[in-house]
C-alpha cells in the first residue's frame, strides 16, 4: 500500500510499505477516506520528538471504511465508515475510568507520560498513522466512531483531533459569561478554541499570531479581535492595555513547542534542544492572564523541561490547566454543535493534496505557503471513489 | 416621569450584544461542556467495555522502566536495529524522569537518518531529496524562496570547492 515515509528531519516520500494486520483481538483494519496533516505533525516533521524512527507513517487525523476487525470485535462492522479519535485508548484503565482517555495507561509501552496515539513516535506507542491507504485501528469497539449520514466526511476528520482539542483548549479556560479569552496561535486549533470560546459564552475573543493571512482568516471565521505579535512592543503590556490594566480573564495556549516570538527560546529550545521547545508563549500566558486567571495550555512540548516564570503563576495565583484531548468525551455535543449549524470545521481546509505528493503537502503546511491553514491528504484509492 | 440614562440606553447583557455569533453561550451552562468537571466516572462509552486481552508478538518494543510490564496493546512498526537501535535500548535504561533517556533518543534519531540514507544506497535508490523537502511546492508557491536556496546552495558549495583546491 502507498503510505508516507518519514526519512528525517524536513524529509518526508510516499512510499510502498506492506498492509497493516490485525495484531490484537481488538484490533480493526481501516481503509483511509481523508487523513488531515496537524501542526503538531511538524513537530515530528522538524525532527523534534524524540523516538521518531525513519520509515514512521505519521498521521493521526483520519477518516475511513472498516475492512476488517479482530475476533473480539463486537459492535464495529465492516463497511462502517468510521471517524477515528486520535487516542488510542482502552476505555477501562484507572484513566479511562475517569474519562481521561487521552491518559490511557494500556496502550502506550514505551512512556507513563502520555497514552498511545497514531503515527506520532515510538514514544506514544510506535503505531503507524493514517496518512496511508490503510492503519491498524487498536481498541476497534471503543476509539472509532460511526460518522453520520449527515455529516460530511471533511467536516468529520477535523472531529478527530483538531475541533475537539479547540474546544477542550478553551473548555479549560473554565470561561465564564463575559470573559476577556486571550488565544495565542491563529493555527487551526486557535482558530477553533476562538470559536468554542464564543460557544462558552466569552465576551472578548482576542487571537495572537504573526502570520497576516491566519489572523485575517480568524478575523473572519471566529469574528474575533486579532493581534500581530510583531506589531507590539511587548506582549503583557499589550493585552493589559486591552483589558484596563488587569489582564485577559483566560488565556490559551494553542502555539507549543515551535512558537516564535523569542530569539533566545528558538535557540535554546528548538535549534539546541537545551529545552522542550521554544516556551515564549507559556510566558505570554502567565504574564497576559490577570491575577487568578486561567491557563490552558494544549500546545505540544517536548518531554524535557522549559524554562517558564512559574513564580509569577504562584505570585498571582493562577489556575494552569493543560492536556491532550480526550476526543471521544467531546463527539457528541460537538456532532451536535455541527448539526445545528454553529460551526462548520470543513471551512478551515484551505488543501486536498494526494497522498502521493505527501512531501509537497508537509512543505506548504511547515512553511505556511499559500496561505495554507489546513492539509487534507486523500489516498488514491479514496480519490477514485 | 424622569427616564433616566440607563433606561433610555439599558445596558445590552452579553447574549444580546453577542447576537450576531451564531452558537454564542450554547455551552455557557456548565451541564452542556462534555469534558466538565474533569475527571467524570464512570465514563460515558457507547458500550461496556471489557479489561483488553494481552496482545502477543515476537516484535521487539522497548518498555519503559517506570512499568512493571509491557501494556496490553502497544505498537509493533520498526523495532529498534543498528547504531539507533543500540543507543534507544541505552536510553531505555534510564527512567523517563531522567534527561538521559531523552537526550539519548534524539541522538539515536540523528544517527537513525544516516542509517535511511545508506539503506536507502544500499537497496539502489537514490532518495531525491528535492523532491522530498518539497522543492516542488517550494518553486510553484515561493519561487523567489527557491532561487534564494538555489543560490546560497551553490554558493556554498562554490565555497567547500574553493577550500578544498586551497588546501591542495
Amino acid at each position: 500500500m502507498l503510505a508516507m515515509n518519514y526519512r528525517g528531519p524536513y524529509r518526508v516520500r510516499a512510499a510502498h510499505k506492506a498492509e497493516p494486520e490485525i495484531e490484537h483481538p481488538g484490533d480493526a483494519i481501516v481503509r483511509v477516506t481523508r487523513s488531515c496533516i496537524c501542526g503538531s505533525d511538524l513537530h515530528l516533521y522538524h525532527g523534534l520528538v524524540p523516538d521518531t524512527r525513519v520509515g514512521t507513517t505519521f498521521g493521526h487525523e483520519f477518516t475511513g471504511v472498516v475492512e476488517a476487525v479482530g475476533p473480539a470485535v463486537q459492535h464495529l462492522k465492516p463497511g462502517q465508515h468510521v471517524l477515528v479519535p486520535f487516542n488510542i485508548f482502552c476505555g477501562n484503565c484507572y484513566f479511562c475510568q475517569k474519562e481521561l482517555y487521552s491518559n490511557c495507561h494500556d496502550t502506550n509501552p514505551s512512556a507513563t507520560a502520555v497514552g498511545g496515539i497514531y503515527g506520532y513516535s515510538h514514544t506514544t506507542g510506535g503505531y503507524d498513522g493514517g496518512q496511508a491507504e490503510y492503519v491498524r485501528v487498536p481498541m476497534a469497539d471503543i476509539g472509532p466512531t460511526v460518522i453520520p449520514p449527515d455529516l460530511d466526511v471533511d467536516d468529520a476528520v477535523l472531529l478527530t483531533d483538531a475541533l475537539p482539542t479547540g474546544y477542550q483548549a478553551a473548555e479549560m479556560g473554565d470561561i465564564e459569561e463575559g470573559d476577556t479569552v486571550v488565544i495565542f496561535g491563529a493555527g487551526p486549533i486557535g482558530i477553533f478554541a476562538a470559536k468554542s470560546a464564543w460557544l462558552l459564552g466569552a465576551g472578548r475573543v482576542i487571537v495572537v499570531d504573526h502570520v497576516e493571512y491566519r489572523l485575517d482568516f480568524v478575523r473572519r471565521y471566529a469574528q474575533c479581535e486579532v493581534v500581530d505579535f510583531k506589531q507590539v512592543g511587548d506582549m503583557a503590556i499589550h493585552i493589559k492595555k486591552m483589558t484596563d490594566g488587569l489582564g485577559a480573564d483566560v488565556c490559551i495556549d494553542c502555539v507549543g513547542c515551535e512558537a516564535a516570538g523569542s530569539f533566545a527560546h528558538t535557540l535554546l529550545g528548538v535549534k539546541l534542544k537545551l529545552q522542550g521547545g521554544a516556551a515564549i508563549v507559556l510566558h505570554w500566558c502567565i504574564n497576559a492572564v490577570r491575577k487568578g486567571g486561567r491557563v490552558s495550555i494544549v500546545g505540544v512540548y517536548g518531554p524535557t523541561f522549559n524554562a517558564v516564570p512559574i513564580g509569577n503563576a504562584v505570585n498571582k495565583g493562577l489556575t494552569l490547566r493543560m492536556n491532550q484531548a480526550s476526543v471521544k468525551r467531546h463527539l457528541p455535543r460537538l456532532i451536535e454543535h455541527i448539526q445545528a449549524g454553529r460551526i462548520r470545521p470543513s471551512d478551515i481546509i484551505t488543501h486536498r493534496i494526494d497522498l502521493c505528493d505527501v512531501a509537497d503537502a508537509y512543505h506548504l503546511f511547515s512553511s505556511k505557503l499559500d496561505n495554507c491553514i489546513k492539509t487534507v491528504l486523500v489516498p488514491p484509492s479514496a480519490l477514485a471513489a | 416621569m424622569i427616564i433616566t440614562d440607563a433606561q433610555q440606553n439599558p445596558p445590552r447583557n452579553q447574549a444580546q450584544r453577542h447576537s450576531h455569533i451564531v452558537g454564542w453561550g450554547a455551552d455557557l451552562d456548565h451541564a452542556h461542556r462534555p469534558a466538565y468537571p474533569m475527571e467524570r466516572t464512570p465514563p460515558r462509552l457507547p458500550h461496556a467495555v471489557p479489561p483488553p486481552e494481552q496482545q502477543h508478538s515476537h516484535a521487539d518494543v522497548l518498555v519503559s522502566t517506570e512499568r512493571p510490564r509491557i501494556t496490553p496493546v502497544y505498537g509493533t512498526t520498526l523495532p529498534p536495529k543498528g547504531l539507533s537501535g543500540w543507543l534507544r535500548r541505552q536510553a531505555f535504561r534510564h527512567s523517563e524522569n531522567d534527561i538521559r533517556h531523552w537526550m539519548m533518543l534524539l541522538l539515536a534519531d540523528r544517527v537513525n537518518m544516516g542509517e535511511g540514507l545508506i539503506d536507502d544506497l544500499s537497496r539502489g535508490h537514490v532518495p531525491n531529496l528535492y523532491a522530498e523537502m518539497g522543492g516542488r511546492a517550494e518553486l510553484r508557491h515561493n519561487p523567489m524562496g527557491a532561487a534564494r536556496k538555489a543560490a546560497i546552495g551553490i554558493a556554498a558549495l562554490a565555497l567547500i570547492a574553493l577550500a578544498l583546491k586551497r588546501r591542495r
